[in-house]
Parts: C-alpha cells; sequence; structure tokens
C-alpha cells in the first residue's frame, strides 16, 4: 500500500513536533480505516488528523503551515511553504544529476511551475499528462522564481478529473542582454504541423527540404535578479526592428548570407530595456506585446526608497 | 522530453566604484568550465554585469594583434573594458566608435594582479551597443535602486556571500548605498 505509506509519512511530518508519532502506527491506522471500514484514503487521512489535532491539544491554526493549504501555483509567491496542489505533469526534464528523481513542469488552471523530486524521498513516478493530488510539497524560490519540491512526506494521488493547465500572462521587464542562435531571418520546415527551424537548410525530423523565410528573435530579458528567455514571432521582431520580412529577403539577398539581416538587427536592440508581455511556454516567454522603456525619474525612485527604507 | 532549465547567470547592475572594488574572485565548483564570480562588496557575486554610461576613449592596446581598450564614465567611476580577437563585434565597436557616445555593455568582470601585486578589474565585452541617453539614465535610476538593494539585504538577510563580502572587502555595503542615494539626488536636481 504504496499509498497509505506516504499518507502516513505526511501526516507524522504535520504532527512532528507536537506528538511522538510512529510512521507504521500511522500507516495500520491508516489501513484499518480503509480496508475495514471501507473509508476513502483521503477521508480516512483527514479523521486520523483530526483526531491527533485533539490528542494534542492543538487548534486548526497551530497545524499551519503544514496543514495543507490547498494552492494555486501562480499565487505562490513565498519560500519555504508547506502546501497542497491538484496539477498535471506539463512536461518532464532530464535531471542533471542522480540526486534528482524527476524534474519538470507542473500546471493548474491558473499557470505552470517547476517541480523537483529527489531520489532520497523514494516518491513514485508522476507520469507526463496525468493529474496528481499532491499533499504536502514545499515552495521553493531562486533569484525570484518559484519551485515546488517535492520531499518524503509528499503523498501522492493520481485523480481522474483533467485539468487544463493555464498559460500565465507574463509580465517581464529588463534590458535585452543577449540573442540566441536562430534568430533573425530563419527558414521552417513546410512540412505539416513541423515548422522547426532549419539548420544549414535540415529539419531535424524530416532532412533536407525548401525552407519557408521567417523572421524571429530568441533573446534574454535581464532585470538585474532574473533572467528569461523570450521570443518575438515574425510580427513582433517586425515591429521590433523596424525591418519586414521581404525586406529582410532583400538583405539577404544582397549580401548573399541570411546572417547579415540579424548583423543589421542587433545594434538597435541589444543593450536596450523592454517590458513584454504574452503567455509563458515552457522557458520562454512568447511576445504578444513589448514596449521599450525609456528613462525612470530620480525622484520617483528616491520616493519609493524612502518607503522601504 | 524538453531540455532542462537554463543556467544563465543574471547580469548584475553595478557602479563603476562599485565594479573597481571587486578584488575577490571564486568558483562554486571544482570544474574547469565552472563560472567565476566576482564577489561584490555590497555582497552579491556577480558572473555576468549590464552597465551603460559614457564612453570617452578608445585606444588600441595589443602588440602584434589588435586589443583594444575602452574606458566607460559612469556617475561614479571609470569602467575599463577589453576586447580582443575573442570578442570580434566587440572589438570592431571600439575600434569603429567615435567617443564621447553612450553605450551599454553586457560583459564578464575580470580580475587581473598587476606587476605591484595589486589587484584590478575589468569587463570583458560579450556586447557593446550605442544608446541613447533616455537608456543611459535608466540604467543609472536602475543600478542605484539596485545597489542601495543589496546593501540593505546584506544588512537585514546576509546572505553567504553578505557574508563572504564582510571577510573579504574593508568597505561597507552601507558606503555603497550612501554613494548610490548621492547619485539619485544629484540626478533630481539637474533635472529640476
Ligand atoms: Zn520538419
Amino acid at each position: 500500500m504504496e499509498d497509505l505509506t506516504q499518507q502516513a509519512k505526511s501526516v507524522h511530518a504535520q504532527f512532528d513536533e507536537h506528538l511522538d508519532l510512529d510512521v507504521d502506527a500511522i500507516e495500520s491506522r491508516l489501513e484499518t480505516l480503509v480496508s475495514k471500514y471501507r473509508i476513502p484514503p483521503e477521508e480516512a487521512q483527514r479523521s486520523l488528523i483530526e483526531n491527533y489535532r485533539e490528542e494534542a491539544d492543538l487548534n486548526h491554526d497551530d497545524l499551519d503551515p503544514r496543514s495543507n493549504n490547498h494552492v494555486d501555483v501562480a499565487t505562490i509567491d513565498e519560500d519555504e511553504q508547506w502546501i497542497d496542489v491538484r496539477v498535471k505533469v506539463v512536461e518532464l526534464w532530464e535531471p542533471r544529476s542522480d540526486a534528482i528523481a524527476q524534474v519538470g513542469l507542473l500546471g493548474d488552471e491558473s499557470g505552470r511551475i517547476k517541480f523537483v523530486s529527489f531520489a532520497t524521498s523514494d516518491l513514485a513516478e508522476l507520469e507526463e499528462d496525468s493529474v496528481y493530488e499532491l499533499s504536502n510539497v514545499v515552495t521553493d524560490e531562486y533569484e525570484g522564481r518559484y519551485s515546488i519540491k517535492l520531499n518524503r512526506t509528499t503523498s501522492i494521488t493520481e485523480i481522474e478529473e483533467d485539468i487544463e493547465p493555464g498559460n500565465d500572462h507574463d509580465d517581464q521587464t529588463g534590458a535585452l542582454v543577449d540573442i540566441q542562435r536562430g534568430s533573425g531571418l530563419v527558414k521552417r520546415c513546410p512540412t505539416d504541423d513541423c515548422t522547426r527551424v532549419l539548420q544549414n537548410g535540415r529539419c531535424s525530423e524530416h532532412g533536407e527540404v525548401d525552407g519557408e523565410f521567417d523572421l524571429r528573435i530568441k533573446g534574454v530579458l535581464d532585470d538585474g535578479t532574473t533572467v528569461q528567455e523570450v521570443i518575438f514571432d515574425c510580427e513582433q521582431t517586425e515591429e521590433l526592428t523596424d525591418i519586414t520580412l521581404d525586406r529582410a529577403k532583400e538583405i539577404a539577398r544582397d549580401k548573399l548570407d541570411t546572417g547579415a539581416v540579424l548583423e543589421r538587427m542587433e545594434p538597435d536592440i541589444v543593450g536596450r530595456y523592454f517590458e513584454v508581455t504574452g503567455p509563458k511556454f515552457g522557458r520562454y516567454l512568447l511576445v504578444d506585446e513589448f514596449e521599450q522603456l525609456g528613462a525612470l525619474s530620480a525622484d520617483e525612485a528616491l520616493e519609493q526608497l524612502e518607503v522601504t527604507a | 522530453m524538453s531540455q532542462s532549465q537554463p543556467s544563465r547567470s543574471v547580469a548584475r547592475r553595478v557602479f563603476a566604484t562599485e565594479f573597481n572594488d571587486i578584488t575577490y574572485t571564486f568558483k562554486e565548483s571544482d570544474e574547469e568550465r565552472a563560472p567565476v564570480y566576482g564577489l561584490l562588496p555590497t555582497g552579491e557575486r556577480a558572473n555576468r554585469v549590464f552597465i551603460a554610461g559614457t564612453l570617452t576613449e578608445t585606444q588600441d592596446v595589443g602588440g602584434d594583434s589588435e586589443y583594444w581598450q575602452g574606458r566607460v564614465v559612469d556617475p561614479t567611476d571609470t569602467f575599463f573594458v577589453y576586447a580582443g580577437q575573442y570578442q570580434p563585434e566587440a572589438a570592431a565597436m571600439l575600434r569603429e566608435a567615435e567617443p564621447p557616445v553612450y553605450v551599454s555593455i553586457v560583459g564578464k568582470p575580470r580580475t587581473y594582479e598587476t606587476d605591484d601585486g595589486e589587484m584590478n578589474v575589468s569587463i570583458r565585452p560579450e556586447s557593446i551597443s550605442i544608446i541613447d541617453d533616455d537608456t543611459r539614465d535608466r540604467w543609472v535610476v536602475e543600478t542605484a535602486l539596485q545597489t542601495v538593494e543589496r546593501a540593505e539585504k546584506a544588512d537585514e538577510h546576509p546572505t553567504e556571500y553578505a557574508t563572504m563580502a564582510d571577510e573579504q572587502y574593508a568597505i561597507t555595503p552601507s558606503a555603497y548605498s550612501e554613494s548610490a542615494l548621492d547619485v539619485l539626488e544629484e540626478m533630481e536636481e539637474s533635472h529640476d
């Protein structure tokens, strides 16, 4: 009964500071409730927590922050909070270290968030596109970005209900500090639904093809504490650089080099400040709207500092 | 499966006085290609910086091959930038620039020991852009704000880097914070 063990661990963790409980004992009480009395596992866990709470003479509030606040992932804005989430596994990524069991992206209606589980926690594996109730996960913050960490007390319950993970409409301000490969005038694979950007005339899926020209900028916005990769599509790139797709093709033809287009674009956009908005997709923010930013008022900055001082 | 998260270092906003006081650098892993961080005296690590100012002078200081030096002045001091054959675009920029002109630079701090044993720090540019005065002014205000924020954080919630800075440097974060406030006040007066 893997799930009951996880639930028992979660209950144990909640009363860690208050009662001298034993995970096996909790599990056997859960098991009695579930198999003998046919109480659904979640209900069994709840009633057990209620029992222990009375035993420890605690109020509901005393169990906070571990008393399983159900949270929308887009609202997570504090480090080290113990929470519950109901999420779909959007993507699993390749862990970069043996210590990490799984890493990827979870989503609920409100948005998406990175998650990590560690090999030592010995948890059941999450599957892509499945929906789970994850109880007792802990939030983590790194340079302004939030993620959640699963741990040995996390209980994982797969649920039938489907979730359409939201695309947070993000707003990001920063200096455009880099433009990545595959920017400028590019060629895309014309095969149905492929649209991959060709490298030296080849699609990684369909081999050598006659590509179709397109414009895009893949760049990095940096506000001094966080970085965000952003993609400007053809329309946004035309507006950003003042170079249309037709003009870009002319430039490439004149110079016999598609790279000449990016060379023409870069000096006007790198090292400037922009505010962009758009949905986040994996690690990229897809720009729907942008604005180049001008001076900040020293006056307002001083006011802001006096308020915080 | 998609790729794992990017791990690009952020570009810290730092005035020239603070930047030039970087004497301590460190790595956080033994791997040869691990990033080198300069320790900011306000208690933050910097593998990359974003700076802006007036490019006042350029000079080829190289021997056989070109090695361009640029001086970039901000309200507090002068940044030194060096670009050679491994930074061809930045080197071309310095060769062709006609000072004085406003520039913004993304680059990495590089420290070196002079013949008399003193530590010097300069910027190895990844990109140099010619910018307008609005962008430069935005950088000044942003950098002042972030300098004050770093100093406050070092004081109130010191991280390991703040502790490191406390051990490595004689000048306290609050000195840089005060200088940043002076910059803002001067700007405010000049705009009145
Ligand atoms: Zn294809």
